[in-house]
């Protein structure tokens, strides 16, 4: 398949990308991973203009622990997010995501300010970033903003960017000592996108619960923030109780839709499930 | 545009339009044409090459952004005329039926097992779940895998004291 015509940039530097991106405005996209955006130029749902090769600009996929927090530039490929020390060591939900996103192939490739851009309902980061409460930081020629990424990600496929906006790095709040975290996600085979995800953070304070953290994948218009659930843990108890009750909870926030990969009650169900059982393994953790 | 890629060693050179896909340019520019085309949509990693060494899908990727690195592709496994350990393996233990998922498997598993020569059967089931046979000879294909990780080993390993030659 063969994508329409298109000039090339390759910036050297994110100075010269986002002058590129102020030129081109909406004519223009960035290219990262190209695992979303290649697929879909092939089939000619989209058609850019100029594509900003952003893949040989040093440093904009450093993972590092700085002040308090991870933070994850944006060309991060999946598989180096699976395969770093700091997050094995640290962020149990992040490192439990990584290796469930697409195939190791596609992963070599992927991003992750690829995958949150893109704002796929059906992507794993944006569920996992949310039950973390992480920030972005967008970045163009007139500066930064910084979002939490409940404002970032904002409908399918939509974001909070503007076409002259680059996004440079997430930034996950470390953990608290007594905190564990799990990505549960349900697909029909390897490689395949969630059928249901859920991403679970939770972390205790003296035998209760301080926060929880919940995001919802591939049962809404977006990844979802489960309110209620998280509303419903603070200061409670851990155990089978609250969690079900939470459980209860977050597959009533769930908007699923019938589609191939299941009818709507079944992925409702399935939310369920896997908050309670999301809840009982980050309790593990923290107990830990 | 004006590229150059390593291919197999070799730096060539081409004038192409940004819009030709890597997997393209390798087969119908550079005339290799062992890295097939599967399903051209991103899922069967028929067309897996090594990117500097990591394993990408070609269909994925255009080729102006190979411009100034090295493509490994299945005609640059082996050298002198002697097949890469992998490849002997995949004819040792019948780990073709087709062939036509070969390519992108072998390349794949040579990347697994320059990280580790004795894999497991889930690390290799692992490694390769982005890369789809049709005929589904998976059994031989993971079989193959370990093989030529334990000939690789043999290769490195100094011969025994006394061995006879
Ligand atoms: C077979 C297959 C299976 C997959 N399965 C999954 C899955 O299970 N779960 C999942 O989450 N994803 C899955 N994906 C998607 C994959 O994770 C993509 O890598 C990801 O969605 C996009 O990241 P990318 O770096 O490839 O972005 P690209 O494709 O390069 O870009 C995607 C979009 O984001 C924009 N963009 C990219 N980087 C930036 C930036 N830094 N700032 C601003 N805008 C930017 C681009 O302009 C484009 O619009 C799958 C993909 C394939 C091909
Ligand atoms: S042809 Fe590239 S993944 Fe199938
Ligand atoms: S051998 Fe036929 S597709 Fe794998």
């Amino acid at each position: 398949m063969l994508p329409a015509r298109f000039d090339y940039q390759r910036p050297e530097t994110l100075e010269e990308a986002l002058f590129l991106l102020d030129r081109y405005g909406e004519d223009g996209k960035i290219l990262a991973g190209g695992q979303s955006l290649i697929p879909l130029m092939k089939l000619r749902f989209a058609s850019p203009a100029y594509l900003v090769d952003i893949n040989r600009i040093p440093g904009l996929g450093d993972i590092k622990e700085s002040g308090g927090k991870l933070v994850l530039g944006a060309l991060a490929r999946h598989n180096e997010i699976a395969d770093s020390d700091v997050i094995t060591a640290r962020y149990p939900l992040v490192a439990s995501a990584a290796p469930q996103i697409s195939d190791p192939i596609v992963r070599n490739l992927g991003t992750v300010g690829g995958s949150l851009s893109h704002a796929d309902p059906a992507g794993d980061w944006g569920s996992v970033m949310l039950a973390l409460g992480a920030e972005v930081v967008v970045r163009s020629s007139s500066g930064d903003r910084t979002l939490v990424i409940d404002d970032f990600l904002r409908d399918t496929f939509t974001t909070d960017l503007r076409p002259n906006e680059l996004l440079v790095e997430v930034r996950v709040p470390a953990p608290s000592p007594h905190s564990g975290g799990a990505y549960l996600k349900l697909e029909r085979k390897v490689g395949d996108f969630a059928t249901v995800g859920v991403a679970v953070q939770l972390a205790l304070n003296d035998g209760h619960v301080a926060t929880a953290g919940i995001g919802l994948t591939a049962v809404g218009p977006k990844n979802l923030r489960a309110r209620d659930a998280e509303e419903s843990l603070a200061g409670a108890e851990p155990g089978d109780a609250a969690f079900a009750k939470a459980a209860r909870l977050a597959a009533a926030a769930a908007q699923p839709q019938s589609d191939v990969r299941g009818s709507a009650d079944y992925k409702r169900h399935v939310v369920e499930v896997f908050v309670r059982r999301g809840l009982a393994r980050a309790n593990q953790m923290a107990k830990a | 545009m004006q590229i150059t890629v390593t291919v197999n060693g070799t730096e060539r050179t081409a004038d192409v339009e940004p819009r030709l896909l890597l997997v393209h340019l390798i087969r119908e520019v550079f005339g290799l044409t062992g890295t097939h085309v599967g399903c051209d949509t991103t899922n069967c990693g028929a067309c897996t090459v090594r990117l500097d060494g990591t394993p990408v899908k070609s269909c994925t990727l255009f080729g102006v952004q190979a411009d100034g690195r090295s493509v490994t592709t299945v005609e640059g496994l082996a050298t002198n005329g002697q097949l890469h350990p992998i490849q002997a393996a995949f004819k040792e233990e019948h780990g073709l039926q087709c062939g036509f998922c070969t390519p992108g498997m072998m390349l794949t598993g040579a990347a697994l097992l320059e990280k580790t020569t004795d894999p497991t059967e889930d690390d290799v089931r692992w490694a390769i779940s982005g890369n789809l046979c049709r005929c589904t000879g998976y059994m031989n294909i993971v079989k193959a895998i370990q093989a030529a990780g334990r000939a690789m080993q043999d290769e490195k390993a100094p011969e025994p004291a006394g061995a006879a030659s």
